[in-house]
């Protein structure tokens, strides 16, 4: 009898531990599961411009009066990484403040596919009107998605295919433009004659651009050296701080790089007194006194032709580029740096040859 | 393939690979010493995340380093508390609970980023400390003798952790709890009491691991450690459980690291097979310790928790 109570007793503490053990851990999963949820609505700076999961009922009551078209936007990094995402919140930002009555929803740092996926999905089930998965890594998961949404637009990128659907637009930028030109001036800039250039991974707007600035810099200057290194890894920061001193080591005084892992690379720039060319966004704040000038995209140029496509009855099934002609690439200077005149020339006259078809990139 | 072998390259690739080893030295040494007293804490990753953003915060908010390399410290210490009431004391399966950490980490160090801090802001990095004399010397001296404080910290805490779980008595209780909790126990050496303390070691080191990586970065972006700290805890298997293997470990990773970086920059590997030479790291990492690690074996109450009666 006494053994039957010790084995219940056993039993029972055991049950116990068990029962504190799955509690502990369904804690644990809950906190890390709201700060994901939290973080993945969260976006740029300006939160008025901006709605959350809980916030967006309260808006789209306020403005019951007239139907918001409504935006989502999935994307794999930060919504301010001075990079890539935040070059598309920043966009749909201007749409919104543009047409008015626009809603917003950011799911951003997806690098996993399936979780952009799985967004991706769950706001094509909500109805919103213009689904954006900026990242070329989601096109297999919206080939499979989009034609269960037949009444939802999609639009992804950076690609040029649509995949044959009629409800997906795809859009790309044309980064080699703004890379030739800041090329030319970064060639004329140097004196060294080496140059940098840090990459994540060599395929697509990445490849586009590190060619076009490595091709401006040998239009400038033929004799110059153009180290390039692509460090396989979007968002491995010390991997980019490297590659930069490896180049720094090797004499470059003038350098760029492009996705949101350069941020690395912007620091050993700005600590050796080395001048840098940003691109996808304005890169100035990183380092006033190195930044010579960046290559924004502004996306809205295309955006506004995919919303009134859409608008018009064309859900899809059509291919858009920004470029330097069409406004969509814009070379923003840094006031704080004093560009002589004659660089700077250098470079408005790439933009214009750029313009007219007088200059190709090579890409 | 000859611009890569003249002094200047060599030195700053080896002195690159040094600096790359830095943050997994140590949160490896810490592992070790969770790992020698049977507790597998694979939340290192998520500790290391929430100290980097802790480092770097305090960095960009008051400008002083060893203020942000203490916060680093303290959130290590905290959660290095929290990993040891969950394995420890509710006896936690051991991986699972360390997800769980680690899944914590990464969410909270980013939601904190995107609340408190936003876009990206460069902060002050660690002051670089020239050796005097030492620093002097051609070729071993910017080698060894011209890094960031932490660096030499970093190699410094390996003869320390030798000491530790070698000569003293803290390391033998250590080394008994690992191997064999009940004996240790019924000699009165509290199981509990040592798990907790190297527990917390481990976690305070890799606090210290992120907030150097941020802070010799000078910035800070979500998921800055890029998984290292998963990649510190294989060291410690691939380094036998010794603080020398896992510096051994760390150096060769970050060499292997350094030099296929600085062989892409010299356009020695072509970028179209840049992606090939991004795994040399890990595999020759895992190919070298595992044959040196083949001879050694794990302690023998790994991942077990323990309780007395049981």
């Amino acid at each position: 009898m006494n053994q039957d109570h010790a084995v219940h007793d056993e039993g029972g503490t055991l049950k116990k531990h068990r029962l504190t053990k799955l509690i502990v851990v369904l804690a644990l999963a809950l906190v890390a599961a709201a700060c994901g949820d939290v973080d993945t609505t969260t976006t740029a700076g300006e939160a008025e411009t901006t709605t959350t999961a809980g916030e967006a009922e309260a808006t789209t009551t306020t403005a019951a009066e007239a139907e918001p078209f409504r935006i989502a936007i999935v994307a794999p990094s930060a919504s301010n990484d001075l990079a890539f995402t935040q070059s598309i919140v920043d966009a749909v930002n201007v749409i919104k403040s543009e047409m008015g009555n626009v809603d917003l929803q950011v799911t951003d740092g997806t690098f996993v596919v399936e979780d952009a996926a799985a967004a991706i999905r769950a706001y094509a089930d909500s109805g919103v009107d213009l689904v954006i998965a900026h990242g070329s890594q989601y096109g297999g998961s919206l080939q499979e998605i989009a034609p269960d949404f037949p009444d939802t637009s999609f639009a992804w990128g950076t690609a040029a295919d649509t995949f044959g659907l009629s409800n997906v637009f795809a859009y790309e930028a044309a980064s080699d433009e703004g890379g030739y030109v800041m090329g030319v001036m970064g060639a004329a800039l140097s004196e060294s004659n080496v140059i940098g250039i840090v990459g994540p991974v060599e395929v697509g707007d990445a490849k586009l651009y590190v060619d076009g600035f490595k091709a401006g810099v040998l239009a400038q200057n033929p004799d110059a050296e153009v180290l390039v290194n692509y460090t396989d890894s979007f968002s491995d920061v010390a991997l980019a701080s490297e590659a930069a001193q490896a180049q720094a080591a090797n004499g470059a005084d003038v350098m760029s790089g492009t996705a949101q892992m350069v941020v690395g690379a912007v620091t050993v720039a700005s600590d050796q007194g080395i001048l840098w060319f940003g691109t996808q966004a304005n890169q100035t704040s990183l380092a006033p006194n190195i930044v010579v000038a960046s290559q924004v995209y502004h996306w809205e140029v295309v955006l506004r032709d995919i919303i009134a496509k859409i608008e018009a009855g064309t859900p899809g099934g059509e291919y858009f580029k920004i470029d330097l002609a069409n406004g969509g690439e814009v070379i923003e200077y840094n006031d704080g740096f004093d560009l002589p005149a004659d660089v700077r020339q250098l470079g408005e006259d790439a933009i214009a040859g750029i313009k007219d078809g007088s200059i190709t990139t090579g890409s | 393939m000859s611009d890569f072998f003249t002094t200047a390259v060599l030195v700053a690739t080896a002195a690159s690979g040094v600096r790359l080893a830095v943050p997994l030295l140590f949160a490896s040494l810490g592992e070790t010493f969770g790992q020698r007293s049977g507790v597998l804490n694979l939340g290192v990753d998520g500790v290391m995340l929430l100290g980097a953003f802790g480092g770097y915060y305090a960095v960009l908010k008051t400008g002083n380093v060893w203020l942000g390399l203490l916060i680093g410290i303290v959130v290590g210490l905290l959660l290095g508390v929290v990993s040891a009431v969950i394995s420890v004391t509710l006896r936690a399966e051991q991986g699972i609970s360390g997800i769980g950490i680690y899944l914590f980490g990464l969410g909270m160090s980013d939601l904190l980023f995107q609340k408190l801090v936003g876009t990206p802001l460069p902060i002050t990095k660690f002051p670089k400390l020239n050796i005097p004399r030492l620093s002097d010397i051609p070729v071993i001296g910017e080698l060894l003798f011209q890094h960031s404080i932490v660096v030499y910290l970093a190699f410094l805490a390996v003869p320390v952790g030798m000491y530790i779980i070698n000569k003293t008595t803290f390391g033998m209780n250590i080394r008994a709890v690992g191997e064999n909790p009940e004996a240790a126990d019924s000699l009165g050496v509290s199981v509990s009491r040592i798990r907790y303390a190297t527990v917390i070691i481990g976690g305070t080191l890799a606090g210290v691991a992120g907030a150097s990586l941020a802070i010799d970065l000078g910035i800070f972006q979500q998921n800055l450690t890029n998984a290292q700290g998963f990649i510190a805890i294989a060291l410690v298997y691939f380094g036998a459980w010794r603080p020398v293997g896992v510096m051994l470990g760390s150096l060769l990773y970050g060499f292997v690291n350094a030099i296929v970086l600085q062989l892409k920059t010299l356009a020695i590997i072509p970028p179209d097979q840049s992606n090939f030479a991004a795994m040399a790291p890990a595999i020759i990492t895992i190919l070298a310790l595992v044959i040196v690690a083949r001879r050694f074996k794990a302690p023998a109450a790994l991942t077990k928790p323990y309780s007395r009666g049981e």
